[in-house]
């Protein structure tokens, strides 16, 4: 592993200006964060909210670096051979086969090292990672839905950047990629896993960024529209609900209303357009009566 | 700066944070790649280092502001920083002076620098950066709010929470929002504001406003740390973390972030319960294998077995005290409850005062955890005498009606205080769960020197148990699940 890799940022606010460039709306957090990443070769565990941008960090950090994106998705069951590598069963057996007609005399020690070879190899996502000459982001999606074995393999990886493979040796990493590892928090991470990232929370937006957000990634939005968006949302986030919008779904609701061709939301709009934004029908009634609600609100 | 990082780490651990030699370690290596004057840079370097669950964000921000206190001089225009972007963490707003700021001269007390003003004209300045949302002016304001309303005298062991409230008491903050509101509706002219343009102007206004209070609570903290140290004053406004609130003292608050932490410790602990041997699983492909045997069938592929059976289905019976003595613990099981049921099917719950019902069914039915309290409290047939708790009374109750129901695969989990109100005990039945079932616990809210006072017989129940804790807090229920092995 070589320590000298040259930094990728020059300060926080490159971050911050070149994630801008790729149309992702940082923060003073994350662009500290991912700087500081960088600097001291660490992954970063992303965790907060569903549709808060976490998964998209990856990706237009990969976009901007210049880097390849390897993902690896994770899932209950998820093992070593779906994550690090597995060989080629099929492969080897019609191996086997084709040769068995004609040399009969082979032994198992010469077949067995004809079949252990790399051609016989199927890489996934860790080893393609550390295998990999160009470079490359590394984005472990939804971490906390693999088993505890599971997550102390990657642990074990993401400490050493190599990977042993008892019949072709060990493979060690030339560089070290940038390593995003996102949480949705449905279990607790371990100690040492934590210890070995940064730690990011991305937390919904406030008015401000979302606003930026939608304009963003909606184009044709008008400012009055976007900022108008922007409010509703925090004011049903504020509410008590069984879901609360993702940003995800904010831009949904903005393409839709762009579509309508709405230049600015009236009452009508947005009780019409509710179900895009919120998914339980309880939620919809609670929202649109507290938006609307003819008694003014309580608070103060 | 690394004795200072070392003094706050110190401070922080005080504060319960967990924190290992490593992540010191790469909060100190972090501190030397940035510059130490963009305090929000700063602080996203330790909290990244340092801070791995959004838990402990809270305690972290409250130590961080004291030690790293921004100690720039207000009076002196520092419109740079200030930049066009003034969002996010509010209390991020001042990147002067970060971490240099740590060696700034203080200010005595009472006076917050730059000419004092008169109380209209401080009225009038509080009420244009609410308007504008300004953030030098609202600094301005802070400061000059506490030097006129604080009445801070040095060396006094107030807590910061009495100034607060005596500044935020004078500025009225909830009539000024009233009157720009007004001032709003009024430039609307005759057709006025709708009822979503009302709502909108108003959370925006409460928004600027919560940006006031937060000022003011700055200004103030700067200034104690300035009359008793920092560290003193860390003491002094220490509070439990989150998973350390005492769940039958929680407040509202607490008890909201409890229950969100719920969910995944729950989830865990259905896990362990429903645990089966790990050992007669199978594991991935055994390559090797499969190869060799395929050559003495001729190559012929042998079906690789290896998918992981399906798990069993898991048998948890869950058994709360719901009654008054244990109210708020009550509110905290039955959450734990439905965090565990909407995830395991095969769960089944009751709940009990001096009578027993099952709420399986409830649970199942209900939206969320607040409709399912509101539906066991009015549904559910738990009192049978005077509503007080009768423990022996709901066990032989049910025993009656689903001791059958428990076999070697159920782990059955009761959760109360074991007061009994002086009624028999019938701990027999416990016995006769305890051998049918594979594990019987208890989890006890109280105080484990409280054990056995009074009316509370946990050591008669506790004998037929697997074991009985002390849950009190967050953290031992961590504690418990995680030794679940
Ligand atoms: N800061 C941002 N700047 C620009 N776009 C964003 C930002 N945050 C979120 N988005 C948009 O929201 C969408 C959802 O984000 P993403 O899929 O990354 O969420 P996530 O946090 O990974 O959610 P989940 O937990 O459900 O996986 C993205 O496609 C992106 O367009
Ligand atoms: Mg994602």
């Amino acid at each position: 592993m070589n320590d000298t890799t040259t930094p990728r940022f020059a300060s926080p606010d490159e971050v911050n200006d070149r994630l801008n460039e790729v149309d992702y709306l940082s923060d003073d957090a994350i662009a500290a964060t991912v700087f500081l990443a960088d600097r001291l070769q660490k992954p970063i565990l992303v965790e907060g909210p569903a549709g808060t941008g976490k998964t998209q960090l990856a990706k237009s950090v990969a976009e901007l670096t210049g880097a390849r994106l390897i993902r690896l998705q994770c899932y209950e069951g998820l093992d070593e051979s779906k994550a690090l590598y597995e060989w080629n069963y099929r492969k080897q057996l019609l191996r086997i086969q084709a040769g068995q007609g004609s040399a009969e005399d082979r032994d198992w020690s010469e077949l067995e090292e004809d079949i252990f070879d790399e051609d016989f190899l199927l890489t996934r996502p860790l080893l393609e990672a550390i295998r990999a000459k160009d470079p490359v982001v590394l984005l472990i999606d939804e971490v906390d839905r693999v088993e505890l074995e599971t997550e102390a393999l990657m642990l074990e990886i993401l400490s050493e950047y190599q990977v042993s493979i008892p019949e072709l040796g060990t493979v060690t990493a030339e560089q070290i990629p940038m390593v995003f590892l996102t949480s949705n928090n449905t279990r607790e991470l371990s100690e040492a896993l934590k210890r070995r990232c940064l730690f990011l929370h991305v937390g919904y937006p406030d008015v401000e960024r979302e606003r930026k957000i939608v304009e963003r990634r909606v184009p044709g939005i008008s400012g009055e529209l976007a900022l108008q968006i922007a409010q509703i949302v925090r004011t049903i986030r504020s509410m008590e609900l069984r879901k609360h919008p993702s940003v995800s779904e904010t831009i949904d609701w903005a393409r839709t209303l762009v579509v309508l061709g709405k230049e600015e939301i009236d009452e009508n709009d947005a009780a019409e357009t509710l179900h895009i934004l919120l998914k339980y029908q309880s939620d919809i009634e609670r929202a649109r009566h507290e938006l609307l609600g003819t008694k003014p609100s309580t608070r103060s | 700066m690394l004795d200072v990082l070392n003094d706050f780490i110190v401070e922080l651990r005080r504060a319960g944070l967990p924190i290992s030699l490593t992540e010191h370690v790469d909060a100190a290596h972090a501190v030397s790649e940035i510059d130490l004057a963009q305090r929000s840079v700063f602080k996203s370097a330790l909290r990244a280092t340092l801070v791995k669950s959004e838990d402990h964000r809270a305690a972290f921000d409250s130590v961080f502001e004291i030690y790293f206190a921004d100690r720039r001089d207000p009076t002196q225009s520092d419109a740079d920083d200030e930049s066009e972007d003034d969002s996010d963490d509010a209390d991020d707003e001042a990147q002067g002076q970060g971490a240099k700021g740590l060696k700034g001269a203080g200010k005595s007390m009472g006076q917050g620098g730059g000419s004092t003003m008169s109380a209209e004209e401080l009225a009038q300045m509080l009420e244009a950066a609410i308007r504008s949302n300004d953030a030098q002016m609202r600094s301005a304001v802070a400061q000059q709010a506490v030097s006129r309303y604080a009445g801070m005298e040095p060396g006094r062991p107030v807590g910061g929470t009495y100034y607060l409230y005596r500044t935020l008491r004078n500025l009225d903050l909830d009539a000024v929002l009233e009157r720009v509101l007004e001032e709003q509706r009024q430039a609307k002219g005759e057709a006025g504001m709708s009822g979503l343009e009302e709502r909108l102007a108003r959370d925006e206004l409460g928004a600027r406003v919560e940006g006031m209070k937060r000022a003011v609570e700055a200004e103030i903290r700067r200034r104690l740390v300035e009359d008793r140290g920092a560290e003193a004053l860390a003491r002094s406004v220490r509070k439990p973390l989150p998973e350390d609130v005492d769940v039958m003292h929680a407040s509202r608050d607490e008890m909201l972030s409890l229950q969100r932490a719920l969910g995944p410790l729950s989830r865990k602990l259905a896990v362990r319960l429903t645990r089966k041997r790990r050992h007669g699983r199978k594991g991935p492909l055994d390559f090797r294998q499969t190869v060799r045997r395929s050559l003495s069938t001729g190559g012929v592929p042998i079906d690789p077995r290896y998918k992981h059976p399906n798990p069993s289905k898991p048998e948890i019976v869950v058994i709360a005290d719901i009654s008054g003595s244990v109210a708020s613990f009550a509110r905290f099981t039955l959450h734990l409850v439905y965090a565990i049921s909407s995830q395991f099917s095969k769960v089944r719950s009751f709940v009990f005062v001096d009578n027993i019902d099952e709420v399986t069914r409830l649970f199942e039915v209900a939206d969320d955890p607040a409709d399912a309290i509101q539906r066991i409290n009015t549904e559910a047939d738990v009192v049978w005498v005077d509503g007080h708790s009768d423990y022996g009374h709901a066990f032989e109750r049910f025993h009656e009606r689903w001791a059958e129901e428990i076999n070697s695969r159920t782990s059955v989990l009761i959760l109360g205080d074991a007061r009994n109100n002086y009624h028999a005990s019938n701990a027999w039945v416990i016995a006769d769960l305890q051998a049918r079932a594979r594990h019987v616990y208890w989890l006890n809210p109280e105080p484990s020197s409280y054990w056995g006072s009074g009316d509370s017989i946990v050591g008669e129940y506790g004998v037929h148990c697997d074991s009985v804790v002390e849950v009190r807090t967050l953290r031992q229920l961590e504690k418990f699940v995680g030794e679940l092995a």
